[in-house]
């Protein structure tokens, strides 16, 4: 079909867009919503990895007296801390920047600059809670 | 095919379950957000944090309910998403589908467990 109408000009250049290889992902500067986005998508994946962790320490936090005392000794570690912490975040992150999508599905903020600060929102919301989340976690107050 | 399924007409979305799996995954958010609600609030105003105040909490036959349903929301959310992630970054039919097994298998164990966890408080 093509070699029916070749011309003997070149081609104009044109821009090419291609999706983003693996190798250009550091120097990649995303927007806000386009961070929240790829950090809902991580979010998401860490909280289902480690939902059999997380239901472990529901079931010892719930079984009895004896599995609670376990519990409470076994968050107590700064390690087990850490974690919990790093799926806080995930939770915090996940919750909000899910109900910032469910607002956008109702077309509430889907204009750049309004979908540009709900998306900074989710971060400072999410970020904030976590630190206290954190502080409080290491016994700070 | 038939001659009036080419050019604008091409059915290209056959199976048409793609929105289906769209709505749950945003009903499924909303009953975990109020049920997040829910536990934060029962958890709050309950007052004691001690281990008779949270099982006191799941021996309520509506909580342990209420709990699973938000534990199901969550692990067909949590399906409809990592599927998305396997169909966007993994090519290869076995693998992806290997993983999508492996996937259905997890969640379907992490269901038997969280049933398992609520009705033994």
């Amino acid at each position: 079909m093509s070699d029916s109408h070749q011309d003997s000009s070149p081609a104009p250049q044109r821009p090419v867009f291609r999706n983003i290889g693996i190798g250009q992902l550091a120097q990649y500067r995303l927007p806000w919503p386009g961070k929240v986005s790829i950090l809902h998508r991580i979010s998401g994946a860490a909280l289902f990895l480690f939902l059999p962790f997380i239901l472990f320490l529901f079931d010892k936090s719930l079984a009895s007296e004896v599995s609670f005392a376990y519990f409470s000794a076994f968050v107590a570690h700064p390690l087990v801390k850490l974690i919990c912490l790093g799926l806080m975040w995930g939770f915090l992150h996940h919750f909000f920047a899910g109900i910032r999508y469910l607002l956008l599905d109702l077309e509430l903020g889907v204009e750049k600059a309004a979908a540009t600060r709900s998306a900074i929102s989710v971060m400072i919301i999410s970020l904030t809670l976590t630190a206290i989340l954190g502080l409080r976690l290491f016994g700070v107050f | 095919m038939s001659k009036n399924n080419i050019g604008p007409k091409r059915l290209v979305v056959g199976a048409h379950y793609g929105l289906k799996e769209w709505i749950i995954q945003r009903v499924t958010a909303i009953v975990m957000v109020v049920f997040t609600l829910i536990l934060l609030i029962a958890y709050l105003l309950g007052g004691n944090p001690s281990y008779d105040g949270w099982a006191g909490l799941f021996a309520n036959p509506f909580m342990k309910v209420l709990t699973l349903l938000a534990l199901l929301s969550l692990f067909y959310h949590a399906w409809i998403g990592v599927r998305d992630i396997w169909m966007d970054y993994v090519k290869p039919v076995g693998i992806r589908l290997s993983l999508q097994v492996l996937t259905v298998l997890w969640l379907v164990g992490c269901a038997a467990y969280a049933i398992q966890i609520l009705w033994k408080v």
